[in-house]
């Protein structure tokens, strides 16, 4: 709780500046529309105005920057406005509405969701392949770490493509996606967790002549829960970026992504922008979660850190 | 005479470095009979962990031989012939101290209701008894350090390998423990291998006290003390008890001399 402050000032200096960007951002397409509205303008034409900057104009203009925050087609919303299309679309419409945010949401989530067990799975079977094997060590490390150097938003639309042809749809092809990339925060995590008891506990568990799998379970699994929950606050994030960069390139019509590509396509700054606040908090409350679950066990475990 | 415990004939062992070979041990011999209690001395490299280590099968000797109860190192570790204590307690932060005792009675198949017994008689052993379910972190260092020699007991090995196993602890609390270990040495009549580089330590506890120095690691004096197995605290200011302190003094100066 002693973090609520420092966020909140963090947080206000953001929605300053954003509250501080709308005037010059939008002034331009202020100015136009409030030409055509017959209110008095200076300079007096389009192109004349071009030679000014958003502020130079705004200090020309005074009487139009409050207009700057109602624009209905703004370049940049303010932050009201975003506030508005939300509430309206996550609590005044019916969830079952292809409106709702919540419906969009759910969409999002179900692929991240099961992408992120899909990828934590893959992540803790790999990990333990490396920490036993040495040849799974040598071959596997590479090439988790080459798989995050391809820019997903080029391999999305190939997967996405691929897995439609053979007729796999829905929700599958896009947790493959976020099981892609939120298996390799839980790879490195998991090989550093399991290899953290050190050779004290290793030699202990050697005098009482133990095997390898009681060593995994009594001592190398246990010791690695406070890597494992690390890996999964970054992996759940990331399978959600994942499932929305998946909705982007191809043509999905619901869930945050498509929400966020429809709004630019059509000229809707404010649904872009509705989904884009919806997914951060979204993606906080997930983070939240594992967070508190990350408390409990390792306070249970005895392992709190704090 | 009965066959020793532990018998060592010219062991040696050479750690390959980077800087070259590395003199562990060598030629070291040395017999320990059943009960004895032997401390091993001297300064930093002179290898008297690693000559503890040897004992365990933790590490392998490059030459002589070495048997533990009869057998090679591997088979007595493999029979569970000795419990282990090490420099730092090291007990596991998500097991309460009753889980850390069990850890090797279940790694060993005992039963649940052995197990309990068993972790419970040795709790009792080293005055930990109503700590059962407390977790390591809520106990002391010297606390947390018992508990580790109660684990390295409950499974009732003849043998106790202690490495310097109080050097991280103050010396108030080491005098208290070191008093506690004498009786519970006299009580479970254990062969104890003890490492340290106290020297009133060493005499106060030992039946045996092996001088090593080092490079290369080799002992240079065994020392049989006169001392009577009862021994209280105040032991440590009679004459007898100086004499052996300044001839292992003696032994460990004797080490320096010829570097």
């Amino acid at each position: 709780m002693r973090s609520i402050l420092p966020v909140m000032t963090v947080v206000a200096a953001i929605l300053g500046f954003w509250v501080m960007c709308v005037v010059p951002m939008n002034m331009h397409l202020v100015a136009d529309q409030a030409q055509r509205d017959g209110l008095s303008v200076a300079p007096d034409t389009p192109n004349a105005r071009q030679d000014f900057g958003g502020v130079a104009l705004a200090l020309k203009n005074p009487h139009l920057i409050p207009l700057t925050y109602d624009f209905v087609r703004p370049r940049l919303p303010s932050p009201h406005q975003v506030a508005g299309e939300m509430y309206a679309t996550i609590f005044e419409k019916k969830i079952s509405s292809k409106r709702s945010l919540v419906y969009h949401g759910w969409v999002t989530l179900a692929p991240t969701l099961l992408g992120f067990v899909i990828g934590t799975g893959l992540g803790i079977l790999l990990a333990v392949g490396i920490v036993y094997s040495r040849v799974m060590d040598r071959s596997v490390m590479p090439w988790a770490i080459v798989s995050q150097t391809i820019p997903i938003l080029a391999l999305a639309p190939m997967i996405i493509v691929v897995l439609g042809s053979m007729g796999i749809q829905g929700v599958f092809p896009k947790s493959i996606i976020a099981a892609y990339l939120s298996f390799f925060p839980v790879v490195v995590g998991m090989v550093k967790g399991l290899r953290s008891p050190d050779a004290m506990q290793l030699d202990l568990l050697r005098t009482y002549n133990a095997s390898g799998s009681q060593g995994f379970w009594a001592l190398r699994l246990p010791a690695s829960a406070p890597y494992l929950f690390a890996s999964l606050k970054i992996g759940i994030s990331a399978s959600l970026v994942g499932t929305i960069v998946a909705e982007l390139p191809t043509g999905a019509r619901a869930g945050f992504g498509a929400r966020m590509l429809v709004g630019d396509q059509y000229g809707q700054p404010l649904v872009s922008w509705a989904a884009l606040f919806a997914a951060a908090l979204t993606a906080a409350a997930l983070v939240g979660i594992f967070s508190l679950i990350e408390r409990i066990t390792l306070k249970r475990m005895g392992m709190a850190t704090t | 005479m009965p066959s020793p415990i532990i018998s060592a004939r010219d062991l040696d062992l050479t750690f390959q470095t980077a800087d070259g070979p590395v003199h562990a041990l060598k030629g070291v011999s040395l017999d320990i009979e059943k009960g004895d209690f032997v401390s091993f001395i001297g300064p930093s490299g002179c290898g008297k962990t690693t000559f503890l280590r040897v004992m365990a099968d933790l590490e392998q000797p490059t030459g002589g031989s070495l048997t533990v109860n009869g057998v090679s190192p591997a088979q007595a570790r493999e029979a569970r012939a000795y419990g282990y204590v090490f420099q730092a307690a090291g007990l596991y932060p998500w097991r309460t101290i009753g889980g850390n005792i069990r850890l090797p009675l279940e790694i060993m198949g005992y039963s649940k209701a052995e197990q309990a017994d068993r972790v419970a008689r040795v709790l009792e052993l080293v005055e930990l008894a109503g700590f059962e379910r407390k977790f390591p972190w809520q106990l002391s260092g010297g606390m947390q350090q018992r508990a580790s020699i109660a684990r390295a007991l409950a499974f009732d090995a003849d043998i106790l390998l202690m490495d310097e196993p109080f050097g991280a602890l103050d010396e108030i609390v080491r005098d208290h423990l070191n008093e506690q270990l004498l009786s519970l040495w006299a009580r479970t009549e254990k062969t104890i291998g003890f490492v340290t580089h106290s020297i009133p330590e060493a005499v106060y506890l030992s039946t045996k006290i092996v001088v090593m120095s080092p490079r290369p690691g080799r002992i240079t004096d065994v020392i049989e003390s006169p001392l009577p197995r009862e021994r209280p605290l105040d032991i440590r200011d009679s004459p007898e008890f100086l004499e052996i302190a300044h001839r292992v003094r003696e032994g460990l100066r004797a080490g320096h001399m010829d570097e």
